[in-house]
């Protein structure tokens, strides 16, 4: 995982899947009431101080003037209210990046629902052998870390050395002599984009392919009969009993595109030429450590989370819509 | 040769020529990593080699440090995977097999706690640690613990969702047998429902592994002056240098960084698809 890279994939489990009875009813009792809470401990005791306390901080620093002086103790901090969202607001770089992020992220996304789905559907048209050939290949895709997948990638599209550049000379493409795809900034994109895919594919077909396999013969079967052809059996019986699943990987993949970061930052060296190929989590991070501006990296990265919490509000709708109890 | 049979053919010929693309890349980050170094910056590459070599493998190893650097990781990795197990294990009983109030709550904030950029919480988190390094220079800034922590804590809200459907699969009736023959709460908890769901506590246990490999950018901003205590992703980064072409170097660290995940994901493949994706049907 990539699995997902820090991107664990998560996908909850599909309607067709195993559940166990409803939980027992709880006997009345002050110990059997405070049990729960114990088995929860450990993971508050984690939890609150490394997750919620560090948005609160980030929520905290946001609004105070918090650059080198302050973070190494030489100035008081001072709060400034909503003075470095004014400023990001105000700053014309942060909305062509803002646009950048969401064209990028639509960008990973299409192409990744795309080829998933593709490869979801070819799969159930294969034979055994090459269906676990290329499941295993995806695998490995999946499996490869985002950093050396950056690399990687990095090498195949060098400007002297890379084998890209020499097949398509090969090829007769004698422009793409030394040609440098990280110089311009929709080509760099265009690279980087394709590591995404890469990386993100494989979860998309695994959890198509397996949404496809769950819906029962008999239905199939009794579209046949009927006389239904691919068309109508796909329109009427597959989409629709697939929607569920595509709900969740559509949003789970939005929220993964919207937030990539290891790949920018190392294929791009730290977000391309003067920023060209920044998105908002670089952005945010160089702020902060590049040019030691932490209140403003702060205040983006509260943007950030801002922006996420419509993705996520929407996954929880469609996990309750599908049967699946919180 | 009927219609039929062309359109299978055709789909099989596909499917391996795609199989072939998606994994062109990890081929080719291998090769690169066995070839001599002349080899690999030849102006005219070739899909393979004639003389491998553990050249560059040498050189990573020895010269520039990387077997401390795989250390470092496997050190960060294993502890986060061990403790991560134990506590996404006693919170998914929590909210399996009870009913408490806030439990909806609970849930929710593991989902969203899944949503949140990490990369932003870097900033807060970089000024918790070095603060805490004061106090307990054990847990501050360039150590491997401060990985550990937070690694940890970003593992735990999806641990717990995944976790949760493997205890909600154990029928609630085997507790209640142990519970009639006189087995204490806490008998049931690890002689009886642990070991019935290890299956699935693996499955989650190689997510965190991955997560927990993979971070760079925790290694990246808080292991600053330590460099004895870098881990392989920051290591490379470091070394990552394309200008300079020593792109056999690279491969031979980016494949010993990829190949463990690699043998462990797949080792995993088939109980990961049904554990993420439910029942497959064979």
């Amino acid at each position: 995982m990539s699995v997902p890279t820090t991107t664990a994939p998560a996908a909850p489990p599909s309607p067709g899947s195993r559940r166990g009875g409803p939980a027992p009813a709880a006997p009345p009792g002050g110990r059997r009431r405070r049990t729960p809470l114990l088995l929860l401990l450990p993971a508050a005791v984690v939890l609150v101080p490394l997750v919620a306390y560090p948005i609160y901080q980030l929520g905290l620093l946001s609004v105070l003037d918090f650059g080198q002086a302050q973070a190494s103790g030489g100035a008081p901090t001072s709060f400034v209210g909503l003075g470095n969202y004014t400023r990001i607001l105000q700053d014309g770089q942060f909305w062509s990046v803002l646009l950048q992020t969401v064209g990028f992220a639509a960008f990973c996304v299409l192409a990744t629902l795309a080829v998933g789905a593709a490869l979801a559907v070819l799969l159930t048209r294969v034979g055994r052998w090459p269906r676990l050939v290329l499941t295993t290949a995806a695998t490995a895709a999946w499996a490869a870390p985002a950093m050396t997948g950056s690399t990687v990638w990095s090498f195949l599209f060098d400007t002297n050395l890379g084998l890209v550049n020499h097949t398509l000379v090969r090829l007769g493409l004698t422009g793409f002599h030394e040609f440098n795809w990280f110089y311009d900034k929709w080509t760099a994109f265009l690279i980087v984009g394709a590591v995404v895919v890469w990386h993100s594919f494989p979860f998309v077909m695994v959890t198509l392919y397996a949404g496809i396999r769950a819906i029962p013969e008999e239905i199939l079967e009794a579209a046949a009969l009927d006389g239904a052809n691919t068309w109508t059996t796909f329109r009427r019986i597959t989409a629709p009993m697939l929607r569920p699943i595509l709900t969740i990987v559509v949003i789970q993949s939005v929220i993964w595109d919207f937030k990539v970061f290891t790949q920018i930052y190392v294929m791009t060296e730290g977000g391309g030429i003067a920023g060209q190929n920044l998105v908002l989590n670089v952005y945010a991070y160089q702020k902060a450590f590049a040019s030691s501006q932490y209140g403003l990296g702060a205040a983006i990265g509260v943007i950030m989370l801002l922006v996420l919490v419509i993705p996520t509000v929407l996954y929880i709708r469609t996990l309750r819509r599908t049967g699946n109890d919180l | 040769m009927n219609s039929r049979s062309r359109w299978r053919l055709a789909a099989d010929t596909s499917a391996l020529v795609l199989a072939a693309a998606t994994a062109f890349p990890v081929f080719w980050m291998v090769l690169s990593a066995f070839k001599p170094k002349g080899e690999v910056q030849s102006l005219d590459p070739k899909p393979w080699t004639a003389h491998p070599t553990l050249e560059s493998f040498r050189q990573v190893l020895s010269v520039d440090g990387f077997g401390r650097y795989f250390v470092n990781s496997l050190v960060v990795a294993l502890s986060v995977v061990v403790l991560s197990a134990v506590v996404v294990f006693l919170a998914a009983v929590a909210v399996t097999r009870f009913r408490f109030r806030f439990r909806t709550t609970v849930m929710v904030m593991f989902l969203i706690a899944q949503m949140i950029p990490v990369e932003a919480l870097t900033i807060p988190l970089f000024f918790m640690f070095r603060d805490a390094g004061r106090f307990a220079p054990g847990v501050g800034l360039n150590t491997l613990a401060s990985l550990v922590l937070v690694q940890l804590a970003f593992s735990l809200p999806f641990g717990i969702w995944m976790m949760r459907g493997f205890v909600a699969a154990v029928p609630v009736s085997i507790e209640e047998a142990a519970q009639i023959d006189g087995a204490s709460r806490t008998r049931i908890l690890w002689r009886i429902l642990l070991p019935l769901v290890a299956p699935g506590l693996a499955a989650t246990s190689v997510f965190s592994f991955i997560a927990a490999w993979n971070d760079f950018v925790f290694a990246k901003t808080f292991i600053i002056s330590a460099t004895e205590n870098q881990t392989l992703p920051s290591a490379l980064l470091v070394f990552f240098k394309p200008d300079e072409n020593d792109w056999g170097g690279i491969m031979a660290a980016s494949t010993l960084m990829t190949v463990p995940v690699l043998v462990f994901f797949v080792a995993v493949q088939r109980k990961l698809v049904s554990g993420l994706a439910g029942a497959v049907k064979d």
